[in-house]
């Protein structure tokens, strides 16, 4: 009967208890709504670098991370080869890594010279894809892929010959002409200003650095499997000798970004919860006060204090539970159109668009579909409520029955 | 045995500011099976004197004794199992709880004291039909009259096997026929199965149903009348 009480008590005043409920459902709706586009869209922008250029997970020479030097360049040893052999490897793509000066006619700048395997480079980033003019590379190739922004910038255009010239392995003296065979398109300004691939074999002329790479790129399956996968090469690999980075090793700036930006927001739902919160007290507090005459005839006739507490207590959480309910199945909906169909930045003018490609930003907005984040706004606002629902407790505590009942 | 035995009672309200002293030594005894009305004019401690008999309230000085048992020494959590296990209360007004049935009312009680649902249904239609409430008994308070409500009271308080009930001016919101009604089934719960009934009143006509009437004035006890019946 206690239950059937708190049950009845909760639908005696529906107005107030779908206001609550009501108020609640718009926390966990508003909360998971804004932390959805922003873990998507942050998602979305690591996904692009790391899909793009970097991968999962690279293999380096121990130390490569701080100090991005072509002395660190090593060999792919039968050891490192048989990495393809983990699963959740799909394939592994050797590069080598380093900087050039890059100069046409009377122009020159620096960039950033990748050689790279074109049909494993092609099988991991898609880089075939952002082709915008002229043809991929072969395997062999004594050309150049250059980045739209680089071919503006030195007045490239396909056929035209760029020189780069550069320190290789060792000290030794790099230097090379290169026709330019295709112009590549980048969602990041900065990769589309500095990037030149060349085949691999190219490269390594280039450097001086005959069968030596830098980085070994690991195509694993999905971002899930990572730590597995690297967990897996340190075993194989052993100590002293490589150093095995997984995206986030990679990118600590951006991750680190994120995690500020992140912050922020919850600042943002800090302040929405206590606005919430403030309400949801309100109704407590009406609610307790409305029914104190009722409280003072139980402890009357003899119910004690704590169960009484413990059954208002509930009825309130319950009320919170509902509204999380509601809140959660609201949204998903909401979440789910804006996962398949992504805020376009595009949309809101130029200038918007151009603001995030500064920053090498996508200006596209998706919405992650996370159960976690579901789960956790959840959690919050649940634990908001229930935690406000122990004012009746003290309350009860106090409460006089003969002045409870004096009306 | 008295099943109440008040000694010198004294309550003085506010005793830090403005003293109001609503009882002035009173000393009362009860015998199980009394019909008992407590009158006097407004302000004279009746309300005050039923509260602390009732243990809902403490004397400031002076003791009260329930079947030999001194209650002002009790603490919160036993003083509520005292007042469940032997008091049953009827107020002036509102005395249900508004979500439960009648008969859910009258079961509240037996469940506290974790009688068997069995037990609960038997007696709680018992009690509703002894206070002519039988067809009644899935309505909730606000479907019921001010007087079925202090009927179904009356059952409440009879629910919990109580040595006596308490009431404050149970009939002070009735009017004259649910007043004469409600004392008809007091008397006869009463007389018939020997409830020790104390109330206060202001009504002549509640008074005159009394067998003892015990008149305070000024928190003091200034008449005690015994009634041949
Ligand atoms: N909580 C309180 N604080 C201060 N004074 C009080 C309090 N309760 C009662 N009194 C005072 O104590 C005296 C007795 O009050 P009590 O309510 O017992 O009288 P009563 O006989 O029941 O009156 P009525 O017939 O109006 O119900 C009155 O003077 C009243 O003002
Ligand atoms: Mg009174």
């Amino acid at each position: 009967m206690l239950t059937k009480l708190a049950w009845r008590n909760i639908w005696r005043n529906r107005r107030r208890t779908f206001i609550t409920a009501g108020s609640v459902m718009f926390a966990v709706f508003f909360a998971v709504f804004l932390r959805s586009i922003q873990e998507g869209t942050w998602n979305n922008m690591l996904d692009n670098v790391v899909n793009f250029y970097y991968g999962y997970a690279q293999v380096h020479r121990e130390g490569y991370q701080d100090d991005q030097s072509i002395d660190k360049a090593f060999e792919i040893t039968d050891t490192l080869k048989e990495l393809a052999a983990i699963p959740s490897i799909k394939s592994i793509v050797p590069r080598l890594e380093s900087f050039a000066l890059a100069s046409h006619d009377e122009h020159t700048t620096g960039v950033m010279v990748v050689g790279t395997q074109p049909d494993e480079e092609d099988g991991m980033t898609q880089l075939s894809d952002r082709l915008v003019q002229g043809n991929y590379l072969d395997a062999d190739d004594k050309s150049a892929l250059v980045g739209l922004g680089l071919a503006n910038y030195l007045k490239l255009g396909l056929g035209d010959t760029i020189v780069l010239i550069s320190q290789g392995y060792h000290g030794v003296n790099a230097a090379g002409k290169y026709a330019i065979k295709g112009l590549l398109k980048f969602g990041s300004p900065e990769l589309n200003k500095r990037m030149v691939y060349l085949a691999l074999p190219e490269a390594q002329r280039l450097y001086g650095a005959e069968q030596l790479v830098t980085t070994l790129a690991l195509n694993i399956e999905n971002k899930e499997a990572t730590s597995k996968v690297v967990s897996a090469v340190n075993k194989m690999l052993g100590k002293g000798h490589y150093e095995v980075l997984d995206w986030q090793e990679m990118m600590p700036d951006l991750v680190q970004a994120k995690e500020l930006d992140t912050g922020g927001s919850y600042l943002v739902l800090f302040v929405l919860y206590i606005i919430i919160g403030f309400g949801i007290f309100g109704t407590i507090l009406m609610m307790t006060e409305e029914r104190s005459y009722e409280f003072g005839i139980l402890l009357a006739i003899g119910m004690k204090r704590l169960p009484l507490s413990i059954i208002v207590w509930l009825e309130i959480v319950f009320i919170g539970l509902i509204g999380t309910l509601a809140g959660m199945v609201l949204s998903f909906p909401l979440v789910y159109y804006f996962h398949i169909n992504p805020i376009d930045l595009a949309a809101m003018g130029e200038d918007v668009a151009k603001t995030y490609e500064k920053f090498g930003m996508e200006p596209v907005m998706p919405a992650a579909l996370d159960p976690s984040l579901f789960l956790t706004q959840a959690i919050i606002v649940l634990l908001i409520t229930t935690f406000l629902a122990i004012y009746p407790f003290y309350k009860i505590n106090k409460l006089d029955p003969i002045s409870a009942m004096r009306r | 045995m008295s099943i109440i035995t008040t000694k010198a009672v004294t309550k003085v309200y506010n005793p830090t500011t403005i003293p109001v002293e609503a009882l002035r030594g009173v000393d009362l005894t009860v015998e199980q099976g009394e019909f008992t009305a407590i009158v006097g004019p407004s302000g004279s401690g009746k309300t005050t004197l039923l509260n602390i008999i009732g243990g809902l309230d403490r004397p400031t000085d002076g003791y009260v004794e329930v079947n030999g048992k001194d209650i002002s020494k009790l603490n919160d959590n036993r003083l509520i199992d005292f007042r469940k296990d032997n008091i049953g209360f009827v107020f002036q007004a509102y005395n249900l709880i508004p979500v439960l049935t009648a008969k859910e009312n009258v079961e509240f009680v037996m469940l506290l004291q974790k009688r068997s649902k069995a037990e609960r249904d038997a007696r709680s239609e018992e009690l509703l039909t002894a206070v002519g409430l039988d067809d009644q008994m899935d309505r909730r308070p606000a479907q019921l009259s001010g007087g079925q409500q202090q009927r179904v009271a009356v059952a409440r308080a009879l629910a919990s096997k109580p040595s006596f009930v308490l009431a404050d001016e149970p009939t002070a919101n009735l009017d004259s026929k649910s007043t004469a009604n409600l004392l008809d089934i007091m008397a006869r719960l009463n007389k018939e199965e020997g409830v020790t009934f104390v109330f206060s009143t202001h009504d002549q006509r509640v008074i005159d149903r009394a067998r003892r009437v015990i008149t305070l004035v000024d928190g003091a006890i200034a008449s005690d009348e015994r009634k041949e019946s």
